[in-house]
């Protein structure tokens, strides 16, 4: 089966379809390369000898139990947490330590997060624009217009002059998902995007991920949504205690996992 | 009344010159104390030390040695020649300029750190997280007690009168020379004070309004 194939019926609820010539299927070139790395917090190993690569047009999920260091995998990507040893490279470059050339390469890799964190002190349409205008030197007249057409796909538009405050989750999120879009982003990460959600508004969310994930859109995502993985993903990464235990296309890995460790995680993962 | 009115060149030549310091050394602390403020949240192990040093050493200095530095021991360094004016301004401003920055610190603390990881994840450099994210927001949590530093500053400006600068708070020693009852000149140089504290709170209360938080 073609992991990129959306499975589900729902598929015309997505506010993507609309976009010309997806790229539907990876093309193999490598876009984040993550080698070798450890990251120590004091004494504490919360990552051990990492790699994974992730070529453009890939959609990746990461999965494993609480603290297994999911959050810091995908946090080191844009370097919002540092790494003790290792290299990690985004389309070639390495990640700069720090200053203005990692601010530059951050600009590149959008990041949702699992609270939103929309700038609170913003209207919605500011907080689109404000990356665009900032970073990418864009006029007011044309960030607006571009977020106004990401915040329709994202099916926000009528809100565009509120505050964060006044908007449920789920469309705070679709906001912040907007958000990371305007800056035309080579890679997105995702931090369980929808674990802060009522159950009414993942969907919601999901669906506009699904929808960029078959638009090409190069993904890693860590999220438990079964569905999301097996609708989206083409390859699913377990982790455990720091490590990569396995790595597998996503039907394979949830109807038979190879460690005992991931078969005992979805074992309870599925009570749940 | 008469004390007031018959000496009101004193008072206001005093209150004028009291304005002006405070004035000037608001604006200067405002200004160093964002700056060694932002040095202590920076992503610079220098600028965090230096920070820091400046904060603890400044804020445990008692003003009035401060003041005694800059009044006799200033013109011994041999650099450009300044008035007690500019000298009494320029340590009401490094002085009140640690506690403006640690005002600052702690409002800074109040905005959850997800606000600048937005920020930085969509490649704002770090003085644009600041600058555009976490200080407006901070701003606002900071208000209450910024304006008590104010406060302090007001007073504090009365003991630049003991190094020769006529503010309002040598109007006493002017006066007893003219014979006024010190007393009652004290009392009023006191009312006049209480008078410039409320007005301090008419801008608090305006900026708490302007810069409500919506969350
Ligand atoms: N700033 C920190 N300081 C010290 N330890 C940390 C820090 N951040 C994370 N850790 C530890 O590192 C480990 C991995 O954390 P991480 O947040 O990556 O886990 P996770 O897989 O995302 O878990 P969850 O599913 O709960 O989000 C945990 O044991 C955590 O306690
Ligand atoms: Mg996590």
């Amino acid at each position: 089966m073609q992991p990129n194939e959306p499975s589900g019926t729902d598929a015309s609820a997505n506010p993507f379809e609309t976009t010309s010539n997806p790229i539907i299927a990876s093309t193999g070139e490598p876009l984040v390369v993550v080698e070798n790395i450890e990251k120590y917090y004091g004494d504490f190993h919360a990552l051990k000898n990492v790699s994974l690569t992730v070529n453009k047009g890939e959609v990746v999920v990461i999965i494993g139990p609480s603290g297994s260091g999911k959050s810091t995998l995908c946090r080191t990507i844009n370097r919002l947490e540092t790494i003790t040893s290792g290299t990690i490279r985004i389309d070639g470059t390495e990640l700069p330590s720090e200053g203005k050339p990692l601010a530059q390469l951050r600009a590149e890799v959008g990041m949702v997060f699992q609270s939103f964190n929309l700038f609170a002190h913003k209207t919605i349409l500011e907080n689109v624009t404000l990356g665009p205008i900032k970073v990418r030197g864009l006029s007011k007249a044309e960030a607006e217009k571009t977020a106004l057409a990401l915040l329709d796909r994202v099916g926000i538009k009528h809100q565009a002059a509120k505050y964060p405050a006044q908007l449920s989750g789920g469309q705070q999120q679709r906001v912040a998902i907007a958000r990371a879009l305007a800056m035309k982003p080579k890679v997105m990460l995702f931090d369980e995007p929808t674990s802060a959600l009522d159950p009414e508004m993942i969907t919601e969310v999901l669906d506009v991920m699904v929808g960029l994930a078959k638009e090409g859109m190069t993904m890693v995502v860590v999220t438990h949504e079964m569905g999301f993985a097996r609708r989206a993903a083409d390859r699913v990464l377990f982790m455990a205690d720091g490590e990569v235990v396995e790595e597998n296309g996503p039907e394979e890995f949830f109807t038979a996992p190879k460690s005992d460790r991931a078969k005992d995680f979805l074992s309870k993962l599925l009570v749940n | 009344m008469d004390t007031l009115i018959d000496n009101s060149d004193v008072f206001i030549a005093g209150f004028r010159t009291t304005i002006y310091l405070f004035l000037i050394s608001a604006v200067g602390a405002l200004v160093l104390g964002v700056v060694i403020g932002a040095m202590r949240v920076a992503p610079v192990k220098a600028a965090n030390v230096f920070g820091t040093v400046y904060v603890n050493t400044v804020r445990n200095t008692p003003l009035t040695l401060l003041m005694f530095f800059f009044a006799f021991g200033y013109d011994k360094l041999g650099l450009i020649d300044l008035s007690y004016f500019t000298l009494a301004a320029v340590a009401l401003s490094m002085y009140t300029a640690s506690y403006v920055a640690e005002t600052i610190r702690s409002g800074i603390n109040t905005v959850p750190v997800g606000q600048a990881e937005a920020a930085r994840a969509i490649g704002l450099p770090f003085t644009q997280t600041l600058g555009l994210i976490v200080l407006p927001q901070a701003f606002r949590a900071v208000v209450p007690p910024m304006v008590s530093v104010f406060v302090a500053l007001l007073k504090n400006t009365t003991i630049a009168a003991g190094f020769s600068v006529a503010e309002a708070g040598a109007i006493r020693a002017t006066l007893s020379e003219r014979g006024e009852p010190q007393l009652v000149v004290l009392l009023w140089v006191a009312a006049i004070f209480v008078a410039l504290v409320m007005i301090l709170s008419l801008v608090q209360n305006r900026l708490e309004k302007k810069w409500a938080v919506s969350r």
